[in-house]
């Protein structure tokens, strides 16, 4: 039962990460991508929570925690990149 | 449970990001494209139960990368102003 | 115990749901700015949700998905906050549905007064 709807889950967020891969091949700008960057590494988090659930480890935690912290250093290097303003 | 499909799938998706980095037009791009085929690899090392290898692909083939290269295209736009 | 997991795995259920109105919104809204509204909202709102259900389901895994969601909640407004302000600052073009650009008239006001024209005589 709980398995069910979280593979229902897991399939809804493929579904998101497939989206927004559209949104990247059209997007006409550098800056819409980056939208799309910051997006998928959202929807990471909770894949990578989910996965944690399937194989019942709770180290897999610790990967989401680093990923969202250096993701967000990325997004904003990026946006000081178009800005002009890095270094 | 059995999580060969989520491999597939990451692996198809994987893919198509790996090709739009090879056929981008701009240099940014490509390094975007570049950081989210690493994203999807850490995601893959732990459906493969490596979560080490996960570890380490996201800190440095994600994060760090992507950094280091930005860093070094805009020192390149810098000098080629000048 | 039984009612407790089926409850956290709707919520989780709940957050995909958000999860893929925020990237249907990428992909639905006009302009550079309501992407960002739509991308950013939405997938926080889906994540704090998602984590949270699969608290209820673990209860403990509580306590590291609970530094999680703060994380989640402090840093995912801000770097969309910086893309947008930068997105702003290079003059990316806005939708024809657009009415008010606020920074736009603080900006044009900044160089009237510094022109020592009135921007209330041109209305």
């Amino acid at each position: 039962m709980i398995n069910t709807i979280l593979t229902i889950a897991t399939v809804l967020i493929f579904i998101s990460f497939i989206l927004s891969g559209y949104r990247f091949f059209k997007g006409p700008d550098t800056a819409n991508r980056t939208v799309t960057f910051d997006v998928m590494t959202i929807s990471s988090i909770g894949l990578i929570a989910l996965i944690a659930h399937f194989a019942n480890r709770i180290i897999y935690l610790d990967i989401a925690i680093v990923y969202g912290l250096l993701s967000f250093m990325a997004v904003i290097i990026i946006a000081k990149y178009l800005e002009k303003e890095l270094f | 449970m059995n999580m060969t499909w989520i491999a597939l799938i990451i692996g198809l998706i994987m893919l198509i990001m790996a090709f739009a980095a090879i056929y981008a037009k701009k240099l940014a791009v490509a390094i975007i494209a570049a950081g989210v085929v690493s994203l999807l690899a850490s995601i893959l090392y732990l459906t493969l139960a490596a979560p080490d290898v996960a570890m380490t692909e996201a800190a440095i083939g994600s994060g760090l990368s992507t950094i280091i290269f930005f860093y070094a295209i805009n020192k390149i736009r810098k000098q080629s102003h000048d | 115990m039984e009612t407790i997991e089926i409850i956290g795995a709707l919520i989780t259920l709940a957050g995909s749901i958000f999860l893929v109105l925020g990237s249907l919104g990428l992909v639905r809204m006009p302009d550079l700015y309501t992407r960002i509204q739509a991308g950013t909202k939405a997938s926080t709102l889906g994540t704090i949700l998602t984590l949270f259900g699969l608290g209820l389901i673990h209860l403990d895994w509580m306590g590291k998905l609970i530094i999680l969601i703060l994380f989640v909640l402090l840093t995912n407004p801000i770097s969309s906050h910086i893309l947008a302000r930068s997105a702003h600052y290079i003059k990316t073009p806005v939708s024809k549905l657009t009415k008010v650009d606020k920074l736009k008239d603080k900006e044009t006001e900044k160089t009237s007064e510094a022109n020592h024209t009135n921007p209330e005589d041109e209305l």
